[in-house]
């Protein structure tokens, strides 16, 4: 298995926990996985991108430009502005809810989401576009934007694993108390189209 | 042997344990931060670790106990090695009994710095060893032969991680097993007392010392050559993964040299590596450190070969590395066509997301309160501002940070404008954490010469900007203990600051009031604003907009508040983003904020 995908979102979306649930994952099929991610300094509210590569010991912390397998996008302006990692045969995964920066009601670059769908609509090989908002309502919290997004991911065959796998992970590392509801977030992404 | 997904700093943290690391002391900086997080939350009862006041404090507290025998790790970040550095200097003179490694983690980009300063220099300067590791993996081994190296030698270490490794993650096999270290004890002895006599016996030691570790270097296993060719190249740190994923899509022969003991320079194996070399790119983040070295044994040997790196500009001088710009490099050294990406068309426009302070963040509120005070007196101030969250009051619209510069110096600017200029209003803001690191010896330099300066204390309860880690105000130690919180307000008044007074910054008129005040005061005044960070408690109540909302945005052009935005001219509040501050609704002019119910 050898897998490039990288995961781009706003702080505080849980982004760098999908990635690391991909790559522990990974690993538990005896696969090589690296990870890095660019952070600001902004502790939330920042562009957040996670690398995951699989499947490659000798390979460097970063995907380079047009290299990547996949991108799951978490917010469209952040799969966007790393589309020039995907390549020309990739697969794209695409929250559409915007979370627009207070910046752009300071006088700054407006937000035209619609410009922007159309814009990775025409982009990859496959694109999924989901919406994060309802997903999350059912789930009724936004905190599992996450495990939701690698449910849909799942169900599309973007990553090669199963939910008994990642739900494996997840109950390996992260908290017991959040199981349930890691759970219900990972069925609710799996079965996405009930809920468009 | 277990494999798991670690972040660098992490596979270190484990990777000091394994080798059986005694104590363990630091001050918060990224990227080196959760390394002694990591050993703190996986040690046993046999290690202790803790969070110095300062670094300069962390290294002398570990030196303390390697004069025992005991395995000691500081850790920092590269711009608190500055501070550090009085006694690091020293130490490599007088030298330890118990491995001691000082962990400096470099940050090319810089990413969350001051500088791009390289630690390699450091190392030469204070004639310490210094290993440089690629990959978490290694990193996670190679501690341990730092701690084996320092005990052969009786020398202090330095491991140099950068960003890209310290918060990368990789598949990393640990080991269970783990060494024992007993402490001998200290024993009395003139070799511990710094004299020019023992100085200058020692120099000639350390330089001994140096030849003899050069050859170890030669000969270690982290350090390796391969492929053949006239072509060589050179990847130190993590800029071998780069060179090596260049490298695996190109059938030009070369030859390639991976370094990871900067200092002192592995000649033997270096010249090993020169051999029918005809030129050689050098592949580092930060400084020409090795290609430097590179010249020097040329130089030395007479050897015509031609080093590229920084110094020829064939590589950036500064920045991080990135696989583009090494591929690049290689590139055009092979004499390769560059392979070009597929053409992209125009993006659509895409907003920026400059770091800003968090939702809810009383920082925002006590700058805002400082700045209507200000504004209210018709004083012109100058606010020196220092490191931590609050260095993003400088953002728009806040704008509130005139001058930053290192970790305390907020305090001492505000001191020099203020003599150059006595009839302006010099205001100096403050964190809690930076305050104990060193803010106080500005406060008694100030008070000692009668300057007439205003000091904010952003009391947050909290280093909040490196992950929340507790420090002497807070009374949590890094042992799970409790101890007598340290206030604030009491060391200022034991410094003789006659003026402190504590306002809650959320409390908009109120705190505005108490700024007024201090600053009126002739000579130091000192205003503590305590809020904790919104991190550590629950948020209060949402707030929302009421249909009473004139649209006349002052709320969001005040404070720029990153939970509110104004779409199509009607500002909406992000409810889950806001934490209910209450700030916005001081602002707006009709009451048209309230808490959601
Ligand atoms: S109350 Fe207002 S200023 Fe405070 S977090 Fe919420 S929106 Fe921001
Ligand atoms: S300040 Fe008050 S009236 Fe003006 S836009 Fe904000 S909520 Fe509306």
């Amino acid at each position: 298995m050898r897998i490039d995908c990288l995961l781009a979102g706003v702080g505080g979306q849980g982004t760098v926990l999908a990635s690391k649930i991909i790559a522990q994952t990974a690993i538990s099929k005896h696969c090589f996985a690296r990870t890095s991610e660019t952070i600001g300094m902004a502790q939330r509210g920042g562009c957040v991108v996670s690398h995951v590569r699989i499947g490659d010991k000798n390979c460097s912390p970063a995907i380079p430009q047009g290299m990547a397998d996949l991108i799951i996008g978490f917010e469209p302006a952040e799969a966007l502005r790393n589309i020039g990692f995907l390549k020309p045969s990739g697969q794209l995964l695409v929250n559409t809810r915007p979370i627009i920066p207070v910046t752009s009601s300071l006088g700054g670059i407006s937000y035209q989401v619609a410009d922007m769908i159309h814009y990775l609509q025409s982009t990859g090989q496959q694109v999924v576009f989901v919406d994060g908002q309802k997903l999350c309502a059912a789930a009724s919290t936004t905190k599992v934007l996450n495990v939701i997004m690698l449910g849909v991911a799942i169900k599309q065959e973007l990553i090669p694993f199963s939910r008994e796998g990642v739900l494996q992970t997840i109950s390996e590392n992260l908290p017991a108390k959040f199981l349930e509801l890691n759970k219900k977030a990972l069925e609710i992404g799996y079965n996405f189209q009930q809920y468009l | 042997m277990k494999t798991k997904l670690l972040m660098g700093n992490e596979a270190i943290a484990l990777g000091a344990i394994r080798a059986g690391v005694n104590v363990v002391c630091g001050y918060p900086g990224t990227p080196s931060t959760e390394v002694l997080e990591t050993i703190a939350k996986n040690r046993s009862n046999d290690i202790y670790v803790e969070w110095s006041v300062n670094e300069k404090v962390a290294l002398e507290v570990a030196a303390g106990a390697a004069y025992t025998g005991a395995r000691t790790l500081v850790t920092m970040k590269q711009v608190g090695l500055n501070v550090a550095s009085d006694p690091l200097m020293s130490l490599a003179y007088i030298g330890v009994k118990g491995g001691m490694v000082v962990l400096v983690a470099d940050d090319p980009g810089p990413i969350s710095s001051q500088t791009e300063q390289d630690t390699r220099h450091f190392a030469r300067y204070a004639h310490l060893p210094v290993f440089d590791p690629a990959t978490p993996e290694e990193a996670y081994t190679m501690i341990g032969e730092a701690f084996a190296l320092s005990e052969k030698y009786n020398t202090p270490v330095l491991f140099r991680p950068t960003t890209q490794v310290c918060h990368a993650c990789a598949s990393v096999e640990t080991e269970d097993e783990r060494y024992f270290n007993k402490i001998a004890g200290f024993i009395k002895d003139p070799k511990w007392v710094i004299f020019p006599r023992l100085s200058y016996q020692n120099h000639i030691k350390i330089d001994a010392n140096e030849a003899k570790i050069s050859q170890d270097f030669s000969v270690s296993p982290y350090n390796h050559i391969s492929g053949q060719g006239t072509l060589g190249i050179v990847g130190c740190g993590v800029s071998f993964t780069y060179v090596t994923e260049a490298l695996a899509t190109s059938n030009t022969p070369v030859k390639v040299l991976k370094l990871a003991t900067p200092h002192p320079f592995p000649d033997k194996l270096v010249l090993q590596f020169l051999q029918g070399l005809e030129q050689v790119l050098v592949v580092e983040e930060l400084d020409p450190v090795v290609e430097e070295n590179l010249l020097r044994l040329c130089g030395k040997l007479g050897l015509a070969i031609q080093i590229l790196g920084k110094l020829t500009k064939d590589m950036p001088v500064a920045g991080k590395h990135s696989y583009e710009i090494v591929a690049a490099a290689i590139s055009k050294f092979l004499g390769q066509e560059q392979t070009a990406l597929s053409e992209q068309t125009e993006l659509p426009p895409l907003p920026v997301r400059p770091p800003v302070l968090c939702a809810g963040c009383p920082h925002r509120a006590s700058f805002y309160s400082v700045k209507q005070a200000m504004k209210k007196a018709g004083h012109k101030a100058v606010f020196t501002g220092d490191i931590g969250c609050y260095t993003l009051g400088n953002a728009q619209p806040l704008d509130m940070v005139d001058t930053c510069l290192c970790m305390g110096a907020g305090i001492t600017i505000a001191q020099g404008l203020q003599l150059a200029e006595p009839d302006r209003k010099q205001i100096a803001f403050i964190g809690d954490s930076t305050f104990f690191h060193t803010g106080i010896p500005g406060i008694i330099n100030a008070v000692y010469n009668e300057n007439d300066i205003t000091v904010i204390i952003l009391d947050n309860s909290t280093t909040a900007m490196t992950g929340h880690q507790p420090h002497p105000g807070t009374g949590k130690t890094m042992m799970g203990n409790i101890s007598e919180k340290i206030s604030i307000e009491n060391v200022l008044k034991g410094c003789g600051v006659t003026f402190v007074t504590k306002a809650n910054p959320l409390n908009l008129a109120q705190a505005a009031e108490t700024v007024t005040a201090a600053v009126n005061h002739k000579g130091v005044s000192v205003v503590i604003f305590e809020s904790p960070c919104i991190a550590i408690v629950k948020p209060n109540a949402v707030q929302e907009i009421k249909e009473t909302c004139i649209g006349c945005k002052k709320c969001i052009k005040e404070i720029g508040c990153p939970a509110m935005s104004a779409v199509d001219d009607k500002v909406t509040i992000n409810p889950h983003l806001c934490y209910g501050c209450q700030l916005c609704g001081q602002i707006c002019p009709v009451q048209a904020i309230g808490g959601l119910n």
